[in-house]
């Protein structure tokens, strides 16, 4: 052991200063930094249902913005049409699928058809030329012996013809258009008194059944006499008009009525090929027509436009309020914060459905009937959003770097919203998120049930669509799958989205509630 | 005594939000341009005769000043328990007794889907918690995510469509008349309670499994284990218990709400009870109905809030509702 005092004197110039040039310097990071959000980001693309499921959201919003751009016809905006009514509770219809001679969305149904129906059927598809029947099935029996086919009837043509009353400058129009495309929309007139029905061009007896003649063919009922307003367009297969177009005996497509001042003409139309002729393009939805004969693909994506964007926007009113208030009451505590926690929760005892009809009732016709229901919607909505706020600003307003900002001189605004705010920013946004497919529910509920109508020619709701499309849901169930299937998407998918945000900015939270 | 004094002023506060909600709608429904007696025809004697039982006008039928009106209300409605008569769905006949018949309906459907739903709930729920991580667990949180996403009225149409037209299997809307205890009645209500039990059950799966691995993974299980117990037994008498916690007042705030119901279901199945009550009057316009069913809509509200808060401190008595730090 060397004792201490042994050791000699050391002359003092041999120390010397270490490091007196040197510069210190951190080291720099070899990695790059990660902000919070890129972080978040970066868990949240772990996840992969709800990257799946933000997927469905952009494709379902791109639905809603794009598809009343690009596949809105002459027909979906010519609502004041009068015609247009015809057209109704056509079945969805995929190109594709009709093309490819599938018996699925080919805008036809399984039916059972009684024998005289049957032929009712038949008999169109055999005047038109159009395959009406585009399967059979076979038959069965019912319970009274009687047979009954079974056969997958086009839609389409089966709406069939309707008698229709023209003046004589869109008698003309037809007959011009009818010879420009080659594609036949009034048919020869039938002999009157017999039947109602335009449908009917055949010998029948009084209930509309046909008489056949002995090879089981139709024997036609056209009218052979009488003026048509010199009818010179196409003309059906069988008409002596064909070769002589003076002969007496050729069929008349019209029944003229009135005198030469205002003449019009009683005309059966075929309606398919009326539609052509009226708005320019064989009719096929996609999602088939509802009940007024809407097209049900670009009136789901208004509807859908609507929820969307009226969802987004309460989700975006109430989180600034709910900023506001929860930040207020967070920050200052003690009364402040007892009284207006009291306020909020008298506040968000009212139940909605008295708030929003409420707010229906007293402001629907001053202020008309979105911002009443936006004004309903915010009044409560954004309590959660505060007490969200509160308890982030609970949790932050203790630490040290608050105390070190506030030595520093910063004021109550900007620790608050400067300091503080930033830090809960995931958490808020989150639960902002979480809040829209409530919103999207409640709206679709209040519609539905009639508490508040937005149902117009331009405007609509998914409620309000599931409300009309209701009453035809044993017969016609296509009106009603369709919004269904939007908003149930819609729902799973910002359910599964705001979870997986929700981990993604809190991963001490992750499953909390699943 | 401590939890007395907190139940005593839960209640309190209760009665005073209660109060001043059903005031500003009593305010709010007297501000609403109000047909005049004379507009309902023959009958109006009865009417005149209602509101001037109730105070909101005088003998004649001439509306009194609006705080004379609310003194009155409070005095003869909320006091008195004299909610008048319809003025326009059942024109003359006492609002509450067509409440209370309207009651039974709603109650039924509500509790049939309780008792299908809480236990189907929790045992999917358990099963979900034991399999974690497995196929079984993951079969059960997906269709779980989708079944609590879904909105209840899609079950509705799907239910409606798929069993009453299709299959055929009930009919169509729920049977009239008040023989509710009749198979014929039950077989009716079913479409209704299947329905109404489908995002129930779901919640309750995913509430139970989510407790219940928290508490699965914590060490006394495991010290419970080490003693020797079976994994049933651990399961059912330490971890089970302990997950009931929270789940528990839920169970009790459902049966509270079992008398409010759904409203939109009651609408597609035409059920006769109180929320197809509540459309109604809102599209009669029939306001003494409206204030009664606000009323009663926001008393279940806030009694299922203290039920619950309550029963937290039942259940677990560690829990101690209202303690200071």
């Amino acid at each position: 052991m060397m004792n201490q005092n042994n050791i000699p004197e050391i002359p003092a110039e041999k120390f010397k200063f270490v490091g007196v040039d040197a510069k210190l310097h951190d080291q720099k990071f070899d990695t790059k930094q990660v902000s919070y959000f890129r972080d978040a980001f970066r868990r949240f693309c772990k996840n992969k249902s709800s990257v799946v499921a933000a997927i469905i959201i952009i494709v379902l919003v791109l639905y809603a913005i794009f598809i009343p751009v690009f596949c809105e016809t002459t027909y979906s905006r010519a609502l004041t049409d009068t015609t247009y009514l015809t057209y109704t509770k056509l079945l969805p219809r995929n190109p594709i699928c009709v093309n490819l001679g599938l018996h699925f969305w080919d805008g036809g149904s399984k039916t059972v058809l009684g024998e005289a129906n049957y032929v009712y059927t038949k008999a169109i598809g055999v005047e038109t030329g159009h395959d009406i029947i585009t399967k059979e099935y076979g038959t069965t029996t019912d319970e009274n012996g009687k047979t009954a086919y079974v056969a997958r009837v086009d839609n389409y043509i089966s709406n069939g013809f309707t008698f229709m009353t023209l003046t004589e400058k869109q008698y003309q129009d037809i007959q011009a258009w009818q010879n420009e495309t080659g594609v036949q929309v009034i048919y020869p007139a039938t002999n009157d008194k017999k039947t109602s029905d335009a449908n009917i061009w055949y010998e029948a007896n009084q209930k509309g059944v046909a008489k056949l003649d002995k090879d089981g063919n139709f024997v036609h009922n056209y009218k052979t006499s009488g003026n048509d307003g010199d009818y010179n367009s196409l003309r059906v297969a069988g008409d002596p008009g064909i070769e002589n177009p003076d002969a007496q005996d050729r069929y008349r497509y019209a029944t003229v009525t009135g005198d030469s001042s205002s003449v019009s003409y009683k005309c059966r139309v075929f309606k398919y090929a009326y539609f052509q002729y009226r708005y320019g393009f064989e009719p096929c939805f996609l999602f088939g027509t509802n009940a007024l004969g809407q097209d049900i693909l670009t009136r789901l994506a208004a509807g859908a436009r609507f929820s969307l964007v009226f969802a987004v926007c309460i989700s975006a009113i109430n989180l600034f309020l709910g900023c506001v208030y929860g930040a207020i009451e967070g920050y200052y505590g003690g009364a402040v914060d007892m009284l207006m926690e009291r306020f909020s929760d008298i506040l968000s005892r009212v139940p909605f459905m008295v708030v929003a009809t409420l707010f229906q009732l007293h402001l629907a016709k001053k202020v008309g009937v979105v911002p009443s229901l936006l004004f309903a919607f915010v009044l409560t909505g954004w309590i959660g959003t505060a007490s969200t706020v509160r308890m982030q600003f609970y949790r932050f307003k203790g630490q040290e770097y608050i105390l070190a900002a506030r030595t520093l001189g910063a004021s109550d605004a900007r620790l608050m919203f400067k300091h503080i705010f930033p830090n809960s920013l995931g958490t808020i946004i989150t639960s902002s998120v979480l809040v829209i497919p409530g919103v999207l529910f409640s709206e679709s509920t209040l519609t539905y049930l009639g508490i508040v109508n937005l149902d117009s020619s331009t405007m609509t709701s998914i409620g309000t669509m599931l409300a009309n499309g209701r009453q035809f849901l044993s017969s016609y169930p296509h009106i009603i799958f369709f919004p269904a299937l939007f908003i149930s998407l819609l729902e799973i998918s910002f359910n599964l989205f705001g979870n997986g945000l929700r981990d993604a900015f809190n991963p001490a939270l992750r499953g909390s509630d699943e | 005594m401590n939890t007395a004094k907190y139940v005593l002023k839960r209640v309190l506060f209760m009665l005073l939000t209660f109060f001043i909600i059903i005031s500003i709608c009593f305010i709010l429904i007297r501000l609403l341009p109000n047909e005049t007696a004379t507009m309902f025809g023959k009958d109006m004697q009865l009417v005149l005769q209602s509101r001037y039982r109730q105070g909101l006008t005088d003998i004649n039928g001439n509306p009194i000043p609006l705080m004379q009106q609310y003194v009155n209300f409070v005095r003869n409605t909320l006091i008195g328990g004299n909610w008048g008569t319809s003025e326009k769905l059942y024109f003359g006949q006492d609002c509450f007794q067509i409440f209370l018949s309207k009651l039974p309906a709603t109650v039924l459907v509500n509790l049939y889907s309780s008792l299908m739903a809480v236990p189907l709930g929790l045992m999917l729920g358990i099963y979900a918690a034991l399999k974690k991580n497995k196929w079984q667990d993951h079969l059960i949180s997906t269709g779980v995510m989708v079944m609590v996403s879904v909105p209840s009225y899609v079950y509705a149409f799907l239910v409606q469509y798929l069993l009453c037209f299709k299959l055929k299997l009930f009919p169509v809307v729920m049977e009239a008349g008040t023989n509710y205890f009749s198979w014929a009645m039950f077989k009716s209500m079913l479409p209704a309670v299947l329905s109404l039990s489908f995002s129930s059950i779901a919640g309750y799966a995913r509430y139970t499994r989510a407790e219940l691995t928290e508490v699965l993974t914590s060490e006394y299980l495991l010290l419970a284990r080490t003693k020797g117990l079976t994994r049933a037994q651990t399961t059912v008498r330490h971890a089970l218990r302990n997950a009931m916690v929270p789940i528990f007042p839920s169970i009790i705030s459902e049966v509270i709400y079992v008398l409010s119901g759904s409203i939109i279901i009651e609408n597609i199945f035409v059920v006769p009870g109180v929320g197809s009550l509540y459309i109604n009057s809102i599209t009669a316009l029939d306001y003494n109905f409206f204030l009664l069913l606000s009323a009663f809509y926001t008393l279940i509200g806030l009694t299922a809030g203290i039920v619950v808060d309550i029963s937290y401190g039942i259940i677990d008595p560690r829990i101690r509702m209202g303690s200071k730090k």
